[in-house]
């Protein structure tokens, strides 16, 4: 893997001083929570217990950083060796979204002083979704940070420690693949037991199965969405051609979500309530426009070679995914008449802060670990 | 990779098959009441909305006044207690049991036979016990993930959003005071036995004999429970002919008759079984013994240790 290098450049840039600011802002309003509870900061009630936090930095966020999934299945799995250049960055934002988002939990859950009861065998609870995707996504990030290991120790007079670790490498990778396959799915079979209280537009028993497949499309379109941008921004080679090979898996991906998703509905007989035109039939229909466009643009092998298309296809996948989540945990979810939902300034702000810090860290490594392909042999 | 035609026909057909399938073709079996479980019976018809049950409810279990938040506070917005007298008016709102009228609803926990919040918990915080069947929730174990108030269909559980060190607030039917041979305090000071307590067997018969009566005729209505040492006569309205919470959600021990729509009291409709059933039966399925994990992961190893070798040969080759 000698072809990885750290990039060149100042970390403190302006950008990186706006992402300082924005996470302190962040800091102000979590202390804030700590001291005065949930709702000082959150518009979270007894009928929308969850609300911005856990359906955009956990549900949503490791959905969008299962880009080092995606590319381990293709790479290792699938043996398409001529990716490899950019599993490690994808690897990295991957550990990046996860790890932020096990911090967002800290803060959204009430009881935090008391976080690692779940994991104590007398109080596990294995009939809970909740204890999988909880356990899970904890072993992940472990497995992540074992994963992107090396990258500390590719330098001289590390040889002995980075041989050991890619020696039992594969483990790490086998389960860095079998994690997120067992609670991105479950992430989607959390809503199940909420029964009627989520619109039957989202409603389903393959809310599992489409949540994994939604997962592996969303990775593979964040891939293809880095790739582009940092090419852009940091001034480096496109690499379009690999991107353009990669990105026609997506297709295939995205048939088998739609026919799952519409059958289901059509089988179920609940494909009707698209004509409530309600906030919710509104955005049913821009979550699966959204998902219909990089069908349509990446069937076609000449717009998959424009570098354009390919990342218009990718941002439009990767909000569908989002939409979709956010469909599914917020916008089709109703408890009843009286109660309504809308983040508060400082519950976006947090959020707006965790994305800050997960940039500033992706920015500090690429620039002081190999992580990005050398530019003269890319 | 270009998706040819029948690539697209291939995946197509599993797609359709796929979701051809029923989604509750998983389900675990459901789970029954158990014989020494208890219950309360609430009889609409003959609430008078005087909410002595909140205070008795304040009193039992030592809470100190806070506004609660509910959806339906409108008629008392100042009593915090674990069951609260609610009002639903239809139309004028001028009589009571009439569809232009208003009607009162002790909202209480239902203590579900299968209970969502339950199987939700990561914790195990919330916990049935086997032999009353009285849901309750232990401080020591819960996180606050608020997990238990997405699941239940019934918006019971409560979380104090206002406090630094939250708990999570929800009726567990006095056993404090059961275990000392009293009785729930809501039915314990109901004036007109609106709520009364019982083996939930007994609270079962006792409303479906309740369906039977002839419409006007006179009634002695037990109050507090059912042993019959008090009891109040009261004209019977015509009822619903339906027990509510018999099969709701897959049961549950709180019992409720009325003379209007169900709906009208703000109950949801619910199928016969709970959807923790079919979450777990889904779950239990994927996961049985961690065969399917282990299956997969000692593949996924063999495959990844193949591809990574092949990686460092050819490393070396270059």
């Amino acid at each position: 893997m000698s072809e990885l290098k750290p990039i060149k450049g100042k970390i403190f840039t302006l950008p990186f001083f706006i992402l300082l600011i924005l996470s302190a802002i962040a800091l102000v309003f979590i202390i804030k929570r700590f001291m005065y509870g949930l709702g000082a900061v959150s518009n979270l009630s007894d009928g929308y217990p969850w609300g911005m936090w856990i359906v955009y930095d956990v549900v949503t966020g490791t959905a969008i950083a299962c880009g080092g999934y995606a590319m381990a299945i293709l790479v290792y799995v699938f043996n398409k060796g001529q990716y490899h250049p950019l599993v490690r960055s994808a690897l990295l934002a991957s550990m990046f979204g996860y790890t932020l988002a096990s911090v967002s939990i800290f803060f959204d859950v009430g009881r935090y002083w008391q976080m690692y009861n779940i994991f104590l065998p007398w109080y596990s609870n294995t009939n809970s979704v909740m204890f999988e995707v909880a356990a899970c996504i904890a072993t992940y990030i472990l497995i992540m940070w074992l994963e992107f290991s090396p990258a500390f120790f590719e330098k001289p007079g590390s040889e002995k420690t980075l041989k050991k670790i890619n020696s039992v490498m594969f483990i790490f990778i086998a389960l860095g693949v079998l994690l997120p396959t067992m609670h991105q799915s479950s992430l989607g079979s959390l809503m199940i037991i909420a029964g009627d209280k989520l619109s039957g537009l989202w409603q389903t028993g393959f809310l599992p199965l489409l949540f994994l497949i939604s997962a592996i499309m969303m990775g593979f379109g964040m891939v293809i969405f880095e790739s582009l941008f940092s090419s852009v921004t940091l001034k480096r080679p496109l690499e379009t051609p690999l991107l353009a090979k990669l990105s026609g898996v997506i297709p295939k991906l995205l048939i088998a979500f739609l026919i799952i998703r519409f059958g289901d509905l059509i089988f179920k007989g609940k494909l009707g309530l698209l004509f409530n035109f309600n906030l919710q039939s509104l955005m049913f229909i821009i979550e699966n426009l959204l998902f219909i466009y990089p069908l349509i643009i990446l069937s076609s092998q000449e717009k998959r070679n424009q570098s354009k298309c390919l990342f218009l296809s990718a941002a439009s996948l990767v909000l569908a995914g989002s939409v979709y989540r956010f469909d599914t945990f917020l916008i089709g979810f109703s408890p009843g008449v009286n109660w309504h939902y809308f983040p508060s300034f400082a519950e976006i702000m947090i959020t707006i802060g965790i994305i800050s810090v997960e940039i500033m860290a992706y920015l500090i490594f690429i620039k002081t670990l190999p992580v990005l392909p050398d530019v003269k042999h890319a | 990779m270009k998706v040819d035609r029948r690539d697209f026909l291939k995946v197509l057909s599993a797609g359709a098959v796929t979701a051809a399938v029923p989604d509750n073709v998983f389900a675990r079996a459901k789970k029954n009441v158990s014989p020494e479980a208890v219950g309360i019976l609430y009889d609409a018809t003959l609430c008078i909305g005087c909410k002595t049950c909140e205070i008795a409810c304040q009193n039992y279990n030592k809470l100190t006044s806070q506004p609660s938040d509910s959806s339906n506070t409108d008629f008392d917005p100042y009593t915090f207690a674990l069951n609260k007298i609610e009002i639903y008016r239809n139309g004028d709102g001028t009589n009571k049991e009439s569809k232009n009228g208003y009607n009162f609803f002790k909202k209480a926990c239902m203590h579900c036979v299968d209970p969502n919040c339950v199987s939700a918990c990561p914790a195990s915080a919330l916990t049935k016990d086997t032999e009353t069947g009285i849901v309750s929730w232990d401080s020591d174990a819960c996180i606050g993930c608020r997990y238990c108030q997405v699941a239940c269909p019934f918006l019971i559980p409560k979380f104090e959003y206002g406090a630094a060190f939250p708990e999570i607030i929800k009726c567990e039917m006095c056993q404090h005071v059961q275990v000392k041979g009293k009785i729930p305090g809501c039915c314990d000071f109901c004036p007109t036995g609106a709520a009364v307590f019982g083996k939930f067997s007994d609270i079962l018969k006792e409303a479906k004999n309740r369906l039977a009566l002839p419409e006007e005729s006179n009634y002695k209505y037990p109050v507090g429970d059912l042993s019959g040492k008090r009891s109040k006569d009261n004209p019977v309205k015509k009822y619903i002919n339906y027990v509510y919470g018999e099969k709701e959600g897959g049961g549950t021990q709180y019992l409720i008759l009325s003379a209007v729509p169900f709906e009208n009291l703000g109950l949801p409709k619910l199928p016969d079984y709970s959807n923790a059933s079919k979450t777990e039966g889904i779950q239990h399925t994927l996961y049985k013994g961690m065969i399917a994990p282990i299956v997969l992961f000692a593949g996924l190893a063999f495959t990844t240790y193949k591809t990574a070798k092949a990686d460092n040969q050819s490393d070396k080759g270059e």
